[in-house]
């Protein structure tokens, strides 16, 4: 097939920017690894798992705690979230009259839109009180997977209200005419057809919970220490970045930029993760 | 009774059993199991239909035939009472399943539709493998046993001429059939809930001309055992297979039915003129 020029002139466009966009993540990757060398090259890699503890500044960069906070929030979260935001995308599409679910479209679309540290300053100032009454000290491990589930809920919502809207209407008259009661046809026809939408919603949940530092960091107690229970407090890999970047240098700066690396990393399985089940089969 | 010799003469040879079909009550003794009695339909304020009576015979074949916007499919969607689940369509008259008002506020929708399936002009296939396309209404009416369930697929699968091509990989994806054969598995489905009446809007219509005269053969092969009523826009196709016809027509910006009678009459000596000048390919 013959391009004429305009086309020539949009692809070349199109490349370029796919480039760029390419050639920035791999920058990243590239920067952080060599922020990251300093350190790498002096210490085995166990050694960020099987140090004492983490103090930068004496040589003991011992990570896992704070690797420990993100899966746990990360994981309650998305454990919170996922049933929730299922749940209100049914209510959405099945259950609530037309205008109700117009209103509440926009309400969680708005839930969206609030900015972080909004989130952080409310659950600084009135759930972690409230967690503190029920068991002290109040900014914990709990605080920090309630406010997730939270800033993760609308995405959650919001993708698998998507997925459900683009179940084919044939679909839904096919059941109705083989007299499936609505329940019927969400577990039956909806939802297996809606999977892969209900997938990548969790899986960019979840990565956005990973990602998410001020809220976090805010409400979480930020003690670097292995968390036992819901209410210590704890600190994420990426409020630990955040707290400390500002001051750390040389060695302590560059085990920093080892726990980016180490975030970048789960990030890049999620992607692989959510890539795998979007290939995945379509049916049950 | 020359209706009945048409079913063998037509289908020579079946390889395939319709189960006990020659058991059926035999089409060519009149007695009506829906009665439609001055049906009319509108959309909000455009009328769709006015005005139709017409009655529909056990075990015939009865087919509606008109061009495109007449209401066909409308008065389709009323005998299973699809009509509910369309906002601002309005239904006045009376219409009769088995002697019983089908437009009752109280009637159980859900039990009326497996009493009466439908087929639409797309094969839609649920997200499911093959199995559990057939199972899920069935598990959805009641039936939970395995071996049932088991029985049940195998002897709809027969009855559609399925069973041969699909019996090594019933847990293949339904999606990944040939359009012939999706329509095929739609009626088993459909056939599955062991309905009196299936209502098949344009069946044949999305087909190639090879699955078309499959799905044909199979719909001769229902007539007795079930009440069949199908639109089709093949008057070949309508004349070869047809008990009794009804001609529609837009009067007035209205669908209505213009003559009913027994096939052979409505093909070969229509009363009205505008049904023969249908017939014969010069309207419409």
């Amino acid at each position: 097939m013959s391009l004429s020029n305009t086309d020539r002139q949009l692809a070349a466009l199109l490349r370029v920017g796919a480039l760029l966009a390419a050639v920035i993540v791999l920058l990243i990757l590239w920067f952080l690894f060599k922020e990251s060398w300093a350190l790498l090259r002096q210490v085995t890699w166990t050694r960020f798992f099987t140090d004492a503890s983490w103090h930068p500044v004496a040589g003991l960069y011992r990570i896992t705690p704070m690797l420990s906070a993100t899966l746990y929030a990360t994981l309650g979260a998305v454990l919170l979230a996922a049933p929730l935001g299922i749940a209100s995308a049914l209510f959405n599409q099945y259950y609530a009259p037309p205008l109700l679910a117009a209103v509440y479209r926009r309400l969680i679309g708005l839930l969206a839109g609030i900015p972080s540290v909004v989130y952080g300053f409310w659950g600084l100032t009135t759930l972690a009180p409230l967690i503190g009454r029920l068991h002290p000290p109040g900014v914990s491990l709990l605080t920090g997977i309630l406010i997730l589930t939270l800033m993760i809920l609308p995405t959650v919502a919001l993708t698998v209200d998507a997925a459900l809207a683009a179940v084919p209407v044939a679909s839904i008259r096919s059941a109705a005419a083989l007299g499936l009661s609505r329940w019927g046809f969400i577990s039956g026809v909806a939802l297996p057809t809606a999977r892969s939408g209900l997938a990548s919603g969790t899986l960019l949940a979840a990565g956005r919970a990973i990602g998410e530092t001020m809220a976090v960091l805010m409400v979480a107690g930020n003690v670097a220490g292995q968390p036992h229970s819901l209410f210590d407090p704890v600190r994420t890999l990426t409020a630990n970045i955040a707290l400390e970047m500002a001051y750390a240098t040389g060695d302590h700066r560059a085990a920093l930029f080892v726990s980016g690396l180490v975030l970048m990393g789960m990030v890049l399985v999620l992607v692989g993760v959510a890539e795998w089940f979007g290939k995945e089969r379509s049916y049950v | 009774m020359s209706l009945m010799i048409n079913t063998k003469k037509d289908n020579p040879g079946a390889a395939y059993t319709l189960g006990p079909l020659q058991a059926g009550p035999p089409c060519c003794v009149p007695e009506p199991l829906i009665q439609v009695d001055n049906l009319s339909l509108h959309y909000g304020a455009k009328p769709a239909l006015a005005k139709v009576s017409l009655d529909i015979y056990k075990g015939c074949i009865t087919a509606l035939i008109g061009p495109s916007g007449c209401g066909k499919t409308s008065f389709l969607s009323v005998l299973n009472r699809l009509t509910d689940m369309i906002p601002d369509c309005r239904v006045l008259g009376h219409v009769y399943f088995d002697n019983k008002d089908l437009r009752h506020p109280t009637l159980d929708v859900q039990a009326l539709r497996r009493d009466i399936g439908m087929i639409f002009q797309k094969p839609v296939p649920f997200p499911l493998s093959i199995r559990r396309n057939i199972e899920l209404p069935l598990r959805e009416h009641g039936m939970n046993k395995a071996a049932d369930l088991n029985a049940r697929v195998q002897q709809v699968l027969q009855d559609v001429g399925l069973w041969e091509e699909v019996k090594d990989r019933l847990e293949a994806p339904a999606q990944a059939l040939s359009g012939g054969q999706q329509q095929r598995l739609c009626i088993a489905r459909a056939l599955a809930l062991r309905p009196k009446v299936l209502l098949m809007d344009e069946p044949c219509s999305a087909l190639d001309p090879i699955a078309s005269g499959v799905v044909e053969d199979l719909i001769q092969r229902l007539r007795g055992q079930y009440t069949v009523v199908i639109v089709t826009h093949n008057l070949a196709q309508a004349r070869r297979i047809a008990n009794y016809a009804g001609f529609f027509w837009v009067k007035e910006r209205a669908g209505c039915l213009i003559e009913f009678g027994q096939a052979k009459q409505i093909f070969e000596a229509p009363v009205h003129e505008l049904t023969a000048a249908y017939v014969q390919g010069k309207r419409g």
